[in-house]
């Protein structure tokens, strides 16, 4: 049985990084059979933290961030070709060039792609970007490079925020909109919010909250020329990057009879997709961003990750569940950890921190611009969040993994519970802000349709 | 040669950075930035950091040779 699953045809669809982490992990653990991987994108695949990060700032251009491979995962490379479906009855991968792959086990690592500014017309205006893809990071880096008298970020979550730093770091002048309270409040609550928003402002960045952007301006040439926005003022500048999250990239699996919706892809805690009646499937795997997956940490609530750690571990825990047999497979328990770098901070992120209802400043403080956070839930820890301390973070990751009681006893590190009166962690709707979290709960059914009567699109 | 840093893992010991300058860099106090591409003269130095890195955070290796695709 398990000599037979090391052989036969794999299928990856996906070819960016949990796509190549899993097909590393095949070969490395006796995968013999035939392997191919099929992306869209027409470049091997290549890591996106730095698109917003190095390549913004200067310095790295957007095409040398090609992922090193632990080992040649001796695969067929179908670059630059979309699969269009997948026949769970027949075991065939559809691409959109007409041809259909067999195979015996297939992996689903589609990702996501940038939320797009809704009004298309406005999209389309020269010197609009998104940032998801290496040629985005380009074209955004070249305009940059033409000195811009002003950029307008619209959105302020992780991204948005790092693109803001990157400009104020060459020297051009930012706006940033957004319609929540603050900057980063939908991933990390109201306490570190604060702190983002006088980075921001420290750092000479134009930032207007509880604003949305109501159009987007064209100059009668198609050229992008500024912005209104709801309260009646006009943005003018001549870069605009729309930072509005992600979308998870499903639609190729609307009729394959999968639980895939716009949260992503439900799979057990073993990365074995569900089919639209809840029922788990044994030969369709699911890892990275496009998933959703159950915790037994943070209630076994399907989570939605956009995390690169994430994509990482899922994909190995995946990749050795797809040549082993049941008693012999692992379950993705991993901790989700996530990182940011802007405005010369280092934020890192552990567990779920909107999966909260208090929070404690447990090490450092808000003046000091360096800080960690602790997160609770009815009264255990959840989720921490270190500003430039992060030889903390493991040390509440253990106390997340054990489920600790919160607040926290003293004793992470150098000095007592900084303040140790829980504030409320002041989570908000995700639906009052501009742009989507990067950790999102999505609740306990695989799929809405076994709850509702699917809405028109 | 490429290298990727996995970042949920640094810890900002810095090590990298005081062993090849020109690839790994700190931005403020332990943010790391660096370059994926390795240059050819910096490919001593890096392995170097690889082996020093003491979470064994950084991967140095070759990109995939899409052939067939
Ligand atoms: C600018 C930016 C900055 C980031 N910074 C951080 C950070 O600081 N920290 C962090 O933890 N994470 C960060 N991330 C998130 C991290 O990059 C992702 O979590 C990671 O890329 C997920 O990998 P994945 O392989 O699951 O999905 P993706 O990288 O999204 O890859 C999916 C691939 O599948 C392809 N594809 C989609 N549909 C099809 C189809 N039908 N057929 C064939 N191919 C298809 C896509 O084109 C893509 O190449 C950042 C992301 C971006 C964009
Ligand atoms: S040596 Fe390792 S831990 Fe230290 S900064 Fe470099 S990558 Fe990070």
């Amino acid at each position: 049985m398990a000599g037979e699953l090391r052989d036969g045809r794999i299928v990856v669809v996906g070819a960016s990084l949990a796509g190549l982490r899993a097909a590393e992990t095949l070969r490395e653990e006796g995968f013999t059979g035939s392997l191919t991987v099929v992306g869209d994108e027409p470049y091997p695949p290549y890591d996106r933290p730095p698109l917003s990060k190095q390549v913004l700032i200067g310095g790295v251009p957007a095409d040398t961030t090609g992922l090193p491979t632990r080992r040649d995962p001796d695969a067929d490379w179908r670059l630059g070709v979309a699969a269009t479906g997948l026949d769970l009855l027949e075991r065939r991968v559809l691409l959109a060039d007409g041809e259909s792959l067999p195979y015996d086990r297939v992996l689903i690592a589609t990702g996501t792609r940038a939320r797009p500014w809704p009004d298309a017309g406005e999209a389309a205006l020269d010197g609009v970007f998104t940032l998801r893809t290496r040629d985005d990071a380009s074209g955004l880096a070249e305009r940059l490079d033409a000195g811009p008298g002003r950029v307008l970020v619209i959105g302020a979550g992780f991204t948005g925020s790092e693109i803001a730093s990157a400009c104020r770091e060459r020297g051009l002048d930012v706006t940033v909109a957004e319609r929540g309270p603050a900057p980063l409040v939908g991933a990390l609550g109201g306490t570190l919010s604060q702190l983002a928003a006088v980075m921001h402002r420290g750092h000479g960045v134009d930032l207007r909250c509880g604003v949305t952007v109501t159009a987007l301006l064209g100059d009668g040439n198609e050229r992008f020329v500024g912005a209104d926005l709801s309260d009646g003022t006009r943005v003018e500048a001549d870069v605009c990057v729309v930072a509005l999250g992600a979308v998870r990239n499903v639609e190729w699996l609307a009729d394959s009879g999968l639980a895939a919706g716009a949260r992503g892809i439900a799979c057990d805690a073993g990365c074995r997709a569900f089919n639209m009646y809840g029922i788990v499937t044994d030969d369709v795997f699911v890892a990275g961003d496009v998933s959703r997956f159950p915790h037994p940490l943070f209630g076994y609530q399907m989570l939605s990750l956009e995390h690169w750690g994430n994509a990482v571990a899922q994909a190995e825990v995946a990749a050795h569940n797809m040549i082993n047999p049941g008693p012999l497979q692992r379950p993705h328990l991993a901790v989700p950890t996530f990182w940011s770098t802007q405005f010369g901070l280092n934020i890192k992120s552990v567990g779920v921190p909107t999966y909260s209802d208090h929070v404690v400043i447990a090490q450092g403080s808000l003046e000091a611009r360096r800080l960690a956070v602790v997160y609770g839930y009815r009264g255990r820890v959840t989720a921490a969040v270190t500003v430039d301390m992060a030889k903390s973070l493991d040390y509440y990751r253990h106390l997340i993994e054990t489920a600790a009681p919160f607040p926290p006893p003293p004793g992470a590190a150098d000095r007592a519970i900084a303040a140790d009166v829980p504030i409320p962690s002041d989570v908000p709707d995700p639906k009052g802000l501009s742009h989507e979290p990067v950790v999102a709960l999505t609740g306990h059914l695989p799929d809405r349709r076994l709850m509702v009567v699917q809405p028109t699109r | 040669m490429q290298i990727v840093v996995d970042l949920t893992r640094c810890q900002g010991y810095a090590q990298c950075v005081f062993l090849s300058p020109d690839v790994f860099q700190l931005h403020g106090q332990e943010g790391l930035l660096y370059a994926p591409s390795v240059p050819e003269d910096q490919v001593q130095r890096v392995r170097q950091a690889v082996a020093a890195c003491p979470v064994q955070a950084i991967l140095a290796g070759e990109e995939v040779a899409a052939g067939g695709g």
